[in-house]
This record gives C-alpha cells, sequence and structure tokens, in this order.
C-alpha cells in the first residue's frame, strides 16, 4: 500500500479498499461527469478504470472539468490520467482514444464491473445505457446537468437494482442553461456515490 | 383508454402505438429508454408496440450534457 491508499485506509478500513481495488470502473467520455467522477472514485480507493474519450483539453472545459492550464490540447484520457496518478501513483488504467460508438461500447467496456455514462451527446448516452442493461454490470447514467440554481433538484433516481440515473431529468446543457462546474460537479459526485455505496453493500453482502 | 406515464395518468385513443405517444408528446424516440410494465423495451419495438389499457410506462429521457 502507497501512502495515498494507508491514507483512504484510514476511512475505509484496509479489507473494504482492498475489495474496491478489485472493481474494474469503466467511464466513458471524461468530460465535465466523466473526469470529476473519476477524481472521486480514485479518492474513494478504487483502482483499476478504463478511460474513453477522443477528445482534447480545450479552454472552454476549464469551467468545470477536472483539467490544468497547462493541459490545454492534450489528449483528455491522457491529461487525466496524469491527474489521477498525482493523487495515486499506483492506479490501474486502460486508457482508450477512441470516439465511443455503438459499434465499439460493447468491447471498450467489456472487462467492467460498473460503467459511468459520461457523454455529452443524448443518443449516445441513450445508446450507452440500452447497450448495458441486459448485462450484470451496474450502470450509473446522468441526465439534466445543465445552468445554475436549484441544485437539490439533481437527484439519485433508481431505476433497478443495476441502474441507476442522476440528473433533473430534463434540463439540457444550452446557451440558456450553460454547463457549469458547481452543478456539473454534484452530478458527477452522485454518480461516484452510486457507485461506492453500491460497492460497499456488496462488501458486506458477500460476506468479506 | 388510459396509460400511465412517468406516474401520471394519460387519456390515448385505441389502437396508439407507444412512437405515436411518444411524438404526440413531443419526446424524441431517439432519446429515450422506455420501459413498458418494467420490462425495458427495445427502440426498435416503439413502432410496433401498440398500448393496452392501464400499462404502466417510464419513459428515461436523455438530454444533451456530459
Amino acid at each position: 500500500m502507497n501512502l495515498t491508499e494507508q491514507g483512504i485506509a484510514v476511512f475505509l478500513g484496509e479489507k473494504r479498499l482492498a475489495y474496491l481495488q478489485t472493481i474494474t470502473v469503466g467511464i466513458g467520455g471524461v468530460g465535465g461527469l466523466g473526469s470529476n467522477c473519476a477524481m472521486h472514485l480514485v479518492r474513494s480507493g478504487f483502482k483499476r478504470f478504463v478511460l474513453a474519450d477522443f477528445d482534447r483539453v480545450d479552454e472552454s472545459n476549464l469551467n468545470r472539468q477536472a483539467y490544468q492550464l497547462d493541459q490545454v490540447g492534450q489528449l483528455k484520457v491522457m491529461a487525466l490520467s496524469r491527474n489521477l496518478m498525482a493523487v495515486n501513483p499506483d492506479i490501474d488504467l486502460d486508457i482508450r482514444t477512441v470516439e465511443v460508438t455503438p459499434d465499439n461500447m460493447s468491447a471498450i467496456f467489456m472487462d467492467c464491473d460498473v460503467v459511468i455514462e459520461a457523454f455529452d451527446d443524448p443518443f449516445v448516452k441513450k445508446t450507452f445505457v440500452e447497450m448495458f442493461l441486459p448485462t450484470d454490470k451496474l450502470i450509473v447514467s446522468a441526465s439534466g446537468i445543465g445552468g445554475t440554481g436549484n441544485a437539490d433538484a439533481i437527484v439519485t433516481r433508481r431505476i433497478r437494482d443495476n441502474f441507476y440515473m442522476i440528473g433533473d431529468m430534463e434540463t439540457e446543457c444550452s446557451v440558456e442553461n450553460p454547463p457549469f462546474s458547481p452543478k456539473v460537479s454534484i452530478a458527477a459526485a452522485k454518480q461516484a456515490d452510486v457507485v461506492l455505496r453500491y460497492y460497499l453493500d456488496r462488501f458486506v453482502a458477500e460476506g468479506k | 383508454m388510459t396509460v400511465v406515464l412517468n406516474g401520471k395518468n394519460v387519456d390515448i385513443s385505441e389502437g396508439m402505438t407507444l412512437l405515436g405517444l411518444l411524438e404526440s408528446r413531443g419526446i424524441s424516440s431517439e432519446t429515450v429508454v422506455v420501459e413498458l410494465n418494467r420490462e425495458i423495451l427495445s427502440a426498435d419495438a416503439f413502432v410496433s408496440t401498440i398500448l393496452g389499457d392501464g400499462d404502466l410506462l417510464e419513459v428515461l429521457r436523455f438530454v444533451g450534457g456530459g
């Protein structure tokens, strides 16, 4: 255990941390939702990730995404890898620099126990959820995270045992309701919280 | 005839398809996941699914932003 993991284990205990470290988390899209969610999950003790995104960091991303000024122009998956490893250098990352499409998403996330839907495009979001619903993977999606105010409208809905949706379910990111750091981060944090709670419950249920 | 759409009663005409209901309410069928009587329906089935009295529909909308 490195020093970070010793610090995380102060709150989790070594056995629970060791359990979380066996879980593979796939993150589809590492923009506002995905980058912030990944950071929360690393701090929560998760260690194995599949990160998929084709995009590069743009200056307009700095208003909400977990990147820094000197990372503008870099591939998001590479920049995020560095930022996550600055917290825990021993995480195990599978980096996919690719646009996630209906044709490749199944293969990219095949080995994941949980898949975080963190895409921008509503058709991709929906297709991703539909693709993994018949599987036993935990699916955590988000819909409706734009704008400011009434942040308590961003709720966690358990649709079924392995499928959760976060958001207000209606506020599309747009010119009127741009994506801002507070509400996007709230949704990303709630996605991470679902994953953490789910696996801490599983740890108990499996009698570890 | 009445169906329950996201917890609210909605009157529909006899023989209405799921796709017809979505379109009549301005909901894009491209960006929703639909549960009919607690079973997830594939998008291909929207056009051929004729709704029945008392059907429970949960329409999960995906809006842009991530």
